[in-house]
Formats: structure tokens, sequence, C-alpha cells
């Protein structure tokens, strides 16, 4: 993507007494583009987000959005930067349109373009019915809807949001997903999405940062973490094969480039050196059955993600143990 | 450093003029919306249905004790309608000194801590304004509701009872009820910055409220208590010492009731309300001898009292710059 620069993050630092919830992070973040920042609880996601649109002041460092200072002047930042916290909040006791108008008499707009702006929004995020209601009375799904709807109400042309997907139904993820996409790919906004959801960061994010104990340990599109993380470790095809047994096994393991294979009933775990999946098919029809599903292990964020750990293991103390295997859970 | 300080050195700096006023709209939308929601809201009605309750329950008792009052003494009788007391329904001013408290208190002990709580908090402060005008904007909307209803109350207070005396105030009688209704806003406004600073300090709207609570009670009963007792543990009166302590038990005394809001309030409205009162310190004897009896002027008696309007103004301020720097300087963390 030979995009402008809209975000620019170099050597932030945030320090809470003695503990570095940030240290020296160095970011670039193009026009139009989705960047997922994952990690786990406490790895300094959202200490981040907060430096971004000026919320809190970093001990040290320098942050732009679309060349303005988020430290220095962070009213012109606010202006063009929308902020999605998580757990969205709004007042009870106004209808999701009030709150939505409260919104755009902070930002300064005029009240013909405030209406204009509230009901498209309202039909985009599918709350036109709702609108009238009382936001008490809403869902999560409808608050996390809303509070898209009060974010593009600046019409910003960078979007921040902490962990956006949580505790969404399936169904309105795909639609916020979609709705997300939207806004990066149709109306060039770009997007910053902090999140310890693999899978749905994995769905719309162009690129990933991995946020560990304020490092970013990696950045890239995941196809160029799975090729880093590939390069000291081995394929990994995972077949299933309707009616496999030991048969299938022995056949499996003379094919040329197979280093192991697993099998656990109808799965079995193909190791190699190399990408080696046509051999494999060939082999599998030849003989006769029939193949259900064929998938390359290592190329999704989570085993991107236990990788990195992996890695960063050595360098990382202890009493976060606890804090990574309770993000293993939820992932 | 501060956001203050960075937001400020903005604001001088370049586009000062729309920076302007766009502060402006912060603010004034901010106000806007909390005067509606202070309107709008139940428990700022229900405190108001108490205030008028109570406020025509005692002018109901003054116009019930008002003829024999007037036959004691001739004059300044549509100022009584404020002081006089039922036979057993304290005096309107007694009643607001004990229950303005309650409406500062209603209109400020969440004001801070419910928008962390909701969440709202940091949405409304990841728009484009400064971060004070969430706290003025609380303040002064505050503020203008109780100066609203006071003089509201006062208006109505004094309109009925011109209806049920038929004597109508003399000029000097109205300027010193709308002084009397501007001490009692400004003794409010002081329970609303005390209020507000409890709501930056604690995180939980309980916690708050029962704190404000907490300071009314201290102020209004425990306070003259304590001074009385710290006055005579450091100007014993027991036997002859009475004869060289007397002078300094009172004044001590006097200095530790006067740190109270609710007694330098009761000082100020009842020399306002009463032009009778001549002095609010100690008088000797030996200096009302030869005294001749009769009212303060108007000058005379705001120059008494207007001591107790800079305290009670400085008691605001320094609550309400206090909770300011706490809430300019806190952190603003997600939830």
């Amino acid at each position: 993507m030979a995009a402008r620069p809209m975000i620019e993050i170099s050597g932030l630092t945030k320090q809470y007494g003695e503990k570095t919830a940030v240290d020296h992070l160095n970011l670039t973040i193009y026009q139009g583009e989705i960047f997922g920042l994952l990690g786990p609880n406490g790895a300094g996601k959202t200490t981040t987000t907060l430096m971004l649109t000026g919320l809190t002041e970093p001990t040290e460092g320098t942050a732009f959005i679309d060349g303005r200072d988020c430290i220095r002047s962070p009213l012109e930042v606010k202006r063009i930067v929308g902020y999605m916290p998580d757990n969205v909040g709004f007042y009870p006791d106004l209808t999701g349109r009030e709150n939505l108008r409260f919104t755009a008499a902070l930002n300064g707009l005029g009240k013909q373009e405030t209406e204009e702006r509230i009901g498209r929004l309202l039909a985009r995020t599918g709350l036109t019915e709702a609108g009238d209601q009382k936001v008490g009375t809403y869902s999560r799904g409808m608050r996390q809807r809303l509070g898209v709807a009060d974010v593009l109400m600046k019409d910003p042309s960078v979007i921040i949001m902490d962990e956006p997907t949580l505790g969404i139904d399936p169904e309105g993820m795909r639609q916020l997903i979609a709705l997300i996409r939207d806004l990066a790919k149709t109306e060039g906004r770009t997007i910053l999405i902090s999140s310890h959801q693999l899978y749905q960061v994995q769905q719309i994010c162009d690129r990933v940062g991995l946020f560990v104990g304020g490092h970013l340990t990696a950045c890239g599109t995941i196809e160029e973490l799975a090729e880093q993380t590939r390069e000291d470790n081995r394929y990994l095809t995972e077949i299933r094969v309707a009616g496999g047994g030991d048969a299938l096994t022995r056949l499996l393991r003379d094919v040329p480039g197979v280093l192991s294979v697993g099998r656990e009933n109808h799965l079995f775990m193909v190791g190699s050196h190399s990408d080696i999946t046509d051999a494999l098919v060939d082999t599998i029809r030849a003989n006769g059955y029939s193949l259900i599903s064929l998938r390359p292990r290592g190329g999704d964020l989570d085993e991107i993600y236990r990788r990195y750990f992996e890695k960063a293991g050595h360098d990382y103390d202890k009493d976060n143990n606890r804090k990574r295997k309770a993000f293993w859970n939820r992932s | 450093m501060t956001k203050t300080t960075t937001e400020n050195a903005k604001h001088s700096g370049t586009g000062a003029e729309r920076s302007a006023s766009r502060k402006n709209i912060g603010l004034w939308t901010l106000f806007h919306k909390e005067m509606s929601d202070h309107i709008r809201s139940r428990r700022f009605l229900l405190i108001l249905a108490l205030v008028v309750i109570t406020g025509f329950s005692s002018l109901y008792g003054a116009l019930e004790n008002i003829s024999s009052v007037a036959a004691d003494g001739g004059d300044f009788i549509f100022l009584k309608l404020f002081t006089t007391s039922g036979s057993a329904i304290p005096s309107f001013a007694s009643f607001i000194a004990l229950l303005g408290p309650f409406v500062g208190l209603a209109l400020g002990f969440d004001a801070i801590n419910s928008e962390q709580n909701s969440g709202t908090l940091n949405r409304l402060l990841s728009q484009p304004i400064y971060r004070d005008s969430v706290i003025n904007g609380k303040f002064l909307a505050g503020s203008a509701i109780i100066f609203i209803m006071i003089f509201v109350m006062g208006g109505m207070v004094s309109a009925i009872g011109l209806l049920a005396i038929g004597i109508p105030p003399s000029p000097e009688e109205v300027g010193r009820i709308l002084v009397f209704l501007f001490f009692t806003s400004v003794y409010i406004c002081f329970w609303l910055a005390l209020s507000i600073l409890f709501s930056v300090l604690c995180r939980h709207a309980a916690t708050s409220a029962l704190s404000v609570i907490a300071c009314w009670l201290f102020f209004t009963i425990f306070l003259s208590l304590l001074a009385s007792i710290i006055a005579a543990a450091m100007y014993p009166l027991d036997g002859y010492l009475a004869l060289f302590n007397m002078m300094d038990y009172y004044s001590c005394e006097l200095f530790i009731n006067r740190l109270s809001p609710y007694y330098l309030y009761g000082e100020a409205v009842s020399t306002i309300l009463n032009p009778g009162v001549r002095s609010i310190g100690i008088v000797t004897t030996s200096q009302l001898e030869g005294a001749i009896a009769g009212y303060l002027p108007f000058g005379q008696s705001l120059l008494l009292v207007w001591p107790h309007l800079v305290a009670m103004c400085a008691m605001t301020l320094a609550a309400f710059v206090i909770s300011y720097l706490r809430f300019m300087r806190r952190e603003i963390r997600a939830s």
C-alpha cells in the first residue's frame, strides 16, 4: 500500500510508576489501512490508544496523526479522530438519537447537517427503528452499533476502536466487520483496532502488530508473519480423510519430503520441510480414499501468536505467565 | 505536565480565534445538556418538591404568628415572613439553612463518577472539547439551577406573603430579601462544589453522597459542640479563671464556629433579615452603655456580612479548584 502515512508513532513510552505500560513503540499506519493491535490484557493496547487520542500524556516519545501532534495539540487530533472506547457508554436516559445529537453539538455541527447525518448513520448501523428508544433499553450489540454511529458523527479520517467486537453475537459481528471494511476500503478511512480476539482481527485487518508487555514484538501482514514464523519451523498439514486407517499412515509416510505423520481417528497431521500439498493429495486420491479437508497449519493468527510468544518467552518474566495463560483460554 | 497547560498553550497559539469559539461550543453544549438533565431528573424534582413543601409550611407557620410579632415591634413586617417561626415549624431562613445542602448534594454528588462508571466520560473527552469544559459546565449548570430555584422560591414566598398580609414591602426590604436570596444561592453553591469535589475523589456515587452528608452533619451539628469543647480546653472557665478567660473563650468558640458555612450563613442571614441585629461579634455591657436602640441601615448590615460572603465564596472556590485540579490531572482509564 503506497498511501501516505496517517498515524506515525515513534519512541512512545508510558510509565505508571515503576511499571512500563508501553515501551518505546514505533509504528506507522497508512491511509485506508485496517491495522490490528493484538495482545493479551494488560499489554498496553488501551494505553496506546489513549495516548493517540490525547487522553493520557506519554512519558516520552511522539505521536502524530495526519501530521498533527497528539500530545501538543490534542484538540486538533480529536477533531479528525473518532475513538470508540471498549465498553462504550451512553446516557441511558436519552434516546439513541439524542445521544448522537449531543455528540454532534460537541463537534459544532449545524442543525440541518446533524439531523441528516444522524438519519444516515442510524440507517447504516441498522438502528433507525431503535433510534427513538432510550439507550437504557438497548442490548449490548445495539450499544456497540450506536458507538460506531457516534464515532462516525464527526466524519473522522482516523478511527480508533478498542475491543469493538467484544460481546457481540456472530451475526452482529459479521455486520460490524462488513461495516468496518466498508469504512476503510470505500471511504478511505484509516482504522486502528485493538483487540485480543484473534479470529475477528484476522478477518478484517490488513496488517497486525503483536503487542506483548509494552513491546511490539512483530508487525506485518498475516502472510508475512506466517512466513517469519515458518523459517525455523516445519510445514504442518492437517488432513481429514473418510475411512483412513493405519494403512494410510504408512502410505503418507512414504510420500517424498514427509518427516512425520500423526493420526487421531480420521485426522492426520503431516510434517514436512516444504510445501507438499499436491503430493499428499495425489497419494490419497490414488489410493482410493476420499479427502474431506486439507488445511495447512501455521498460517492462522492463533499459531503465529503462539510462536511469537514462545520466542518472546525468554525475556519475559514469570509473573506474566499467568496472564498469558488466561489469554490462551480466551482465544 | 498537565493537559491544561498544553491545551492552553495551543489555545494561545495559531487559530486562537477559532479555538475560542470552539471552546464555547463545548462548554455551552455541556451546560445545556446538564441543565436539561437536571430539570428532567426525578431526583431534582423530588428535592425541589421537598424544598417547596417546607418553604410553604414555614410560610404558613409565619403567617400564623405574624400578627402577634407585628404587634410587638411595628417595623419590617415583610422581612418577618422569612424569619418568624410558627408554633411547631421553623422559619423559612432556618429551613433553607438546613435543607440547602441537600439541594447541592442532589445536583452534584455523582457529577463526575457516574460519567466515569457508565463509560461516557472517555467518549465525551475524545470529542474536540477542552477537558475542563466538562467540570466547568457541570458546575455552571448546577449553580444556574440553584440561583433560578432560590430566586423563584423567594419570589413565590414573597408573593403569597404579600397576598396574605397585604402590607407591601419597602424598597429596603426588597433589597434585603434579594441579598438574602443571593446569600442562600452562594451557600448552596458551596455544597454543590463540595459534592462535585467528592464526586471527583470517590469512585462510587454512594460513597461521595455519604461523604457529603458526613460533612453536612459535621458542619451543622458537631462543629458547634467541638467548638465549645476546644474553647473550654484552651480557656478554662472554672472558678476565678473565668474572670480572665471569658473573653478569649467566647472569641475562640466564635472563631471555630465560623469555620462552618452553616454557621456563617445563619449569622449572615439573621443580620440581613433582621435590621435589629447591630453586631455579630462579642459585645460587652460597657460597650452597650448609652446605646440607643434602633435599626441598622441597609448599607451597614451589608458591611457586617460582607466578610461572610467573601468567606463563603472562598470556600466554594477552594472546593471547586481542588476538584478541578484533581479532575484535570487524573488518568482517564477505560472503566
